[in-house]
């Protein structure tokens, strides 16, 4: 039920986005959230966005998880 | 797609599972519950407690709006779509909760309401603007998470003045739930589950922040990892509740950084704020009637409230006893000890709302769980 994917915004008209949820086009609300641009990623739940997804910090996660991995591979 | 398939990577759950591996001491036990419905379905589709040490266990928790709602809110519902010629809209999950006497949204439907499935709230806004002529009721179901969405269209519904549209309002909290699993049980006979730590609620974090948990996970001295959705996310916080418990830190730490902050969306929760009121208790199906753990509209929108609109059935009625929803929502059983499971009871003809939605842990079970079941029981 809490379902909620991310999207990236394509196109911002007033209070309504048309998001990207991987090659499917759907217009979301964003009356939830502040200053989102063209090329954002949000966390699109019900028709909203919720949230906008902080893509460096996601970057430092997968960047952070990889090493871990390296690590174990670089081990005995 | 991105910013999912990333966080789904085997060669990464693996060295993850390896590093769970290490960090699980061999002389104690790790009992972690993941609250909400969203993990409990990813840990059945990605059978990741087939990747855990048997010291380390998960517990399916009560996060599920759908399975959570009790017999009587159903016949509410049901009673609404077949009473008052209304249009009922509600979120697709919601229409096989069963209620009582065999009864249903489905079944309902079927004995001629109208009742429609929406995918957003504002679907349901639209319906009751292009049909001046009828009553459109919004079922509202969800927690923290989609509540927000609910606020929106009847802040929406108010400034466009409709007088033909209203709003079932069943939205629950999360944070007196948690506190419920934590306290004493509200029937000593039914005892909650025994848990080491949480895997907190990566969506509804989102809205409420994951501030809110710290007061309450220390008063339980419990730690919380808030989590994301995806099968990396929830063993990297697996990982995250062993070393706390391991140096005994109850504290809340955010796995799900790309997502949830520790203050969360202001925006939303003014909205919130704005648009409901705290029902002073609610009957959880599992839990019982938990205080300030449900919103109602606020007193201002009282006119958009179906609740106090259309005269509706208020009685409780007791869960089918043949069900074993009620312990499987409080930690304490597993699907597989109910005895109905997968015979009586399946996902097309649900006797337990766990079984209903795809987040409730029977759903999950039976829908991934079963052949697994069958292999380790060939070899």
């Amino acid at each position: 039920m809490c379902l909620a994917v991310p999207a990236e915004v394509i196109e911002i008209s007033g209070e309504d986005a048309l998001v990207d949820l991987g090659g499917i086009r759907k217009r979301v609300s964003l009356m939830l959230v502040d200053d989102v641009a063209v090329g954002d990623y949000v966390i699109v739940h019900v028709g909203f966005a919720l949230t906008r997804l902080d893509r460096d910090e996601a970057q430092e996660s997968l960047a952070l998880l990889r090493e871990g991995l390296a690590a174990a591979g670089a081990a005995p | 797609m991105r910013y999912l398939d990333e966080f789904r990577d085997g060669a990464i759950a693996r060295s993850l599972a390896t590093q769970i591996a290490e960090r699980a001491q061999p002389d104690r036990s790790y009992r972690l519950m993941e609250f909400c419905g969203g993990h409990t379905h990813t840990i059945s589709r990605y059978d990741l407690e087939g990747l855990l040490p048997a010291n380390v266990t998960l517990i399916h928790g009560p996060g599920c709006p759908v399975c959570i709602l009790p017999v009587g809110r159903v016949d509410q519902a049901v009673a609404l779509s077949l009473s008052h010629e209304v249009i009922l809209c509600c979120y697709g999950d919601v229409m096989r909760v069963p209620g009582s006497d065999d009864t249903s949204l489905i079944k309902a439907r079927s004995h001629g309401a109208d009742v429609r499935i929406v995918y957003s709230s504002t679907d349901a806004l639209a319906l009751a603007q292009s049909m001046p002529d009828r009553q459109v009721v919004f079922l509202a179901i969800g927690f923290e998470t989609t509540a927000p969405a609910t606020a929106a269209v009847v802040l929406r519904a108010e400034a466009l003045g409709l007088t033909n549209f209203s709003v079932l309002c069943y939205h629950v909290l999360t944070p007196p739930a948690l506190d419920a699993l934590l306290g004493p049980p509200a029937d000593p006979a039914r005892p909650m589950a025994e848990i080491d730590g949480f895997i907190g609620p990566g969506h509804v974090s989102t809205v409420i922040g994951a501030e809110i948990y710290r007061a309450l996970l220390d008063r339980h001295d419990k730690p919380m990892v808030v989590s994301g959705f995806e099968p990396i996310d929830i063993l990297q916080s697996v990982a995250m509740l062993l070393d706390l418990l391991n140096d005994d830190r109850s504290e809340v730490a955010i796995q799900y950084r790309r997502v949830v902050t520790w203050a969360g969306n202001r925006k939303a929760q003014d909205m919130l704020a704005k648009v409901f009121a705290v029902r002073d208790a609610f009957e959880w199906r599992g839990l019982g009637s938990l205080p300030d753990s449900a919103y109602r509209l606020a007193d201002r929108f009282a006119h958009l409230d179906a609740e106090r609109r259309f005269p509706l059935p208020q009685h409780t009625v007791a869960d089918n006893p043949a069900c074993e929803c009620p312990d499987i929502l409080r930690g304490t059983k597993h699907p597989l000890d109910c005895r109905i499971f997968g015979t009586a009871c399946t996902p097309e003809t649900p006797v337990g709302a766990c079984m209903v939605s795809s987040e409730g842990a029977c759903a999950a079970y039976y829908t991934y769980g079963r052949g697994r079941e069958a292999r380790t029981a060939a070899q």
